[in-house]
């Protein structure tokens, strides 16, 4: 009921802005003009930001958090939330270590890692749509779960000795400076924004986010969707495993903690609605670069990384509450 | 348009030549810790600081991330290597997945050391351990034997399950237990380096073992936390907490008999070695090869082994009669 309630406070517009307008004012041109700022300070700030050598090894610092962020803001937007990502990259990192172990070829170690994600999506997908539980109730179970299972498996150990061909994925270059990470991000960028925004597909997860009960009452298959959405963010978290683990070219079970709320904070500064149904993935990709040049660029001053963290969250703030209090004050002032 | 632009090319200009020149002149040696904000890392911070002083010609970079992550340590050698800093010390949070970012580091020219807490051989020119992990786990286990006379259980309170200095020392430890045969060492516990979760960890101890004598927790966190727990349940002169631990951080619970003794090495010596070390070996007076010797100032020199690996010192006992001494000092 409360959905409902606070849904029908939208307001319908009497007039359209124009879209050349419209798309000045939008949140993914503010990003883009933060991103670009940034760019230009960095650059200004450290003799060595301007290295191509430098951005390439920079990319790391935010290409498997965006891989997941793309699905994540799909799951956002309709209205759900994943917070295991971080335990899945655990569990596929680790079942990959055990195939490993036991002398399995590249290959095989790949598709393990993209098969444990999507049974860990399946997992989360199937207690949320069919048995209609809370997925931020259900995630949080899961997120001990996986990584248990993990910790379970390797103890104190690690699994290290990838086979060298595996080191591509995470360690690799397809020309020059484009590493193999950078060009999976791209894809994965590619991909998940025809799926949202050229498919009808994309539009039933607006409706859902917006009005899951109307759009039940549309004939949009509400919990096949949502499955979906799970299964596509555990194959990508299964993908940043097989990436990161190639990358660090060892398993821990500690690997990628803390990543599901750095995930989702890419998600809310790229734009999109924690409450659902609004959001684009353009604003992620630009989320992704606006949180890896700032890392990055404190990084080159060296800058600690408390000050870092304190500045990121100011910054979520900052971006989440600027437009806030900007339609509150016009709101006053129209009053007036 | 074009005089700001002036303006902007005229600073970047001066600031790559300064740094240029800056370079060109000191040597410029990263010291990586496992996290900012850790007083045994800030001590190290201060010999590091002292050996520069004496050196001269170096200046110290002193950084880590926000929490212990091997993932976090990594954004941070990124941005050293895009730096194009002279050599890193680095104290690491992942024995195995920092190798891969390291050896970019060695390829592309940068000395690289650990120290503390160790890199696999493959990642790294040479190792710097504090002290040698038998001499360690043998001291602990002796500090809480020392304390009793008529034996007894005691417990380990660690850091994380993965953490590769409390589960080398342990390991040690458990190897010379045997010498201690009325000391029963009942369990081990793991307090993930965090306060809180050390202090409910040290809690369970005492209510699993309630015949418990010894908490022994070889980590600067967890001792205090198991400290703080045995004075809450009001078992000071029961429980005895020792281990390893910072004197500034202990000193109130020494003077409370909640601890009567515990070791630690010097951090503020290990800074200055490891820094030491770092600058000979990029100014090519010393090489990292099994069976070098390299000099360490005031410390005097460190040989290697076949894992290029060398010990700094034994560690040193601290109780009520030094830890006033000490306490100020780190």
């Amino acid at each position: 009921m409360s959905t409902a309630l606070r849904h029908s406070e939208r307001q319908i517009p009497d007039r359209l802005t124009r879209p050349a307008a419209r798309a000045l004012k939008s949140w993914e041109s503010l990003l883009a003009i933060v991103a670009i700022g940034i760019f230009v300070l960095n650059a200004w700030a450290s003799p060595y930001f301007l290295d191509p050598w430098n951005l390439s090894d920079a990319s790391f610092n935010f290409t498997e958090k965006a891989m997941i962020a793309f699905a994540m803001a799909m799951l956002i937007i309709a209205g759900e939330i994943d917070l295991s990502v971080g335990a899945i990259i655990a569990l596929a990192s680790t079942v990959m270590g055990v195939a490993m172990t036991a002398g399995a070829p590249t290959p095989v170690l790949v598709l393990l890692g993209l098969g444990t994600g999507l049974a860990c999506g399946a997992f989360n997908g199937m207690l949320v749509a069919r048995f209609g539980l809370p997925s931020i109730v259900v995630t949080i179970g899961t997120m001990s779960l996986f990584r248990g299972i993990s910790y379970i498996i390797l103890g104190d150990g690690a699994f290290t000795g990838y086979p060298d061909s595996f080191a591509w994925f995470g360690q690799g270059y397809v020309f020059w400076v484009i590493t193999v990470e950078l060009v999976i991000f791209t894809l994965a960028a590619l991909v998940f924004g025809v799926l949202l925004h050229r498919t009808s597909f994309g539009r039933t997860v607006y409706a859902i986010g917006n009005n899951s009960v109307a759009a039940r009452f549309s004939g949009i298959r509400v919990d096949r969707v949502r499955f979906i959405l799970f299964l596509l963010t555990g194959l990508m978290s299964g993908i940043a495993a097989i990436c990161l683990t190639s990358r660090l070219g060892s398993t821990r079970p500690s690997i990628a903690s803390g990543f599901e709320l750095e995930v989702v904070t890419i998600v809310v500064l790229g734009g999109v609605s924690i409450l659902g149904g609004s959001g684009s993935i353009v604003g992620v990709v630009l989320a992704a670069l606006v949180m890896g040049l700032v890392t990055f660029g404190l990084g080159l001053l060296n800058v600690p990384g408390i000050v870092m963290s304190v500045v990121v969250g100011a910054l979520l703030i900052a971006v989440i509450a600027v437009p806030r209090l900007w339609a509150m004050a016009r709101a006053k002032s129209r009053k007036r | 348009m074009s005089i700001l632009r002036n303006i902007l090319t005229t600073a970047a200009v001066a600031s790559a030549l300064m740094a240029g020149a800056a370079q060109a002149e000191t040597t410029r040696i990263a010291l990586v810790v496992k996290a900012l904000g850790i007083g045994f890392f800030e001590a190290a911070h201060k010999g590091a600081e002292e050996a520069a002083k004496e050196l001269g010609d170096v200046e110290i970079i002193y950084t880590g991330p926000t929490d212990t992550t091997a993932e976090g340590q990594i954004e941070v050698i990124n941005s050293l290597i895009a730096q194009r800093v002279d050599a890193i010390a680095v104290s690491a949070n992942d024995t195995d997945a920092l190798v891969p970012t390291l050896k970019k580091a060695m390829d592309r020219g940068i000395t690289v050391i650990s120290w503390d807490s160790g890199v696999a051989p493959e990642g790294r020119m040479m190792n710097l351990n504090p002290s040698s992990a038998p001499l360690i786990g043998n001291t602990i286990i002796k500090l809480a034997a020392d304390h009793l006379p008529e034996g007894g259980e005691v417990a380990v309170l660690s850091a994380t399950t993965t953490s590769t200095n409390q589960n080398t020392w342990i390991e040690e430890m458990n190897k010379v237990a045997g010498n201690y045969p009325d000391v029963k060492v009942v369990g081990t516990v793991y307090g993930d380096d965090l306060a809180d979760k050390s202090y409910r960890e040290a809690q369970g101890l005492m209510q699993t073992y309630p015949n418990l004598k010894a908490i022994i927790a070889p980590t600067s966190v967890g001792i205090v936390a198991a400290a703080q727990a045995v004075t809450d349940a009001g078992k000071i002169g029961q429980v005895n907490v020792t281990g390893l631990g910072l004197p500034s951080e202990m000193a109130g619970h020494v003077k409370s008999g909640a601890s009567k003794s515990f070791a630690i090495w010097n951090p503020i010596d290990l800074g200055y070695s490891a820094t030491m070390i770092a600058y000979h070996l990029t100014k090519g007076e010393a090489k990292a090869e099994p069976g070098a010797t390299i000099p360490i100032g005031r410390m005097g020199s460190v040989t290697l082994d076949d894992n290029n690996e060398a010990a700094m010192a034994d560690p040193f006992t601290y109780d009520a009669s030094n830890i006033d001494q000490f306490s100020s000092v780190f």
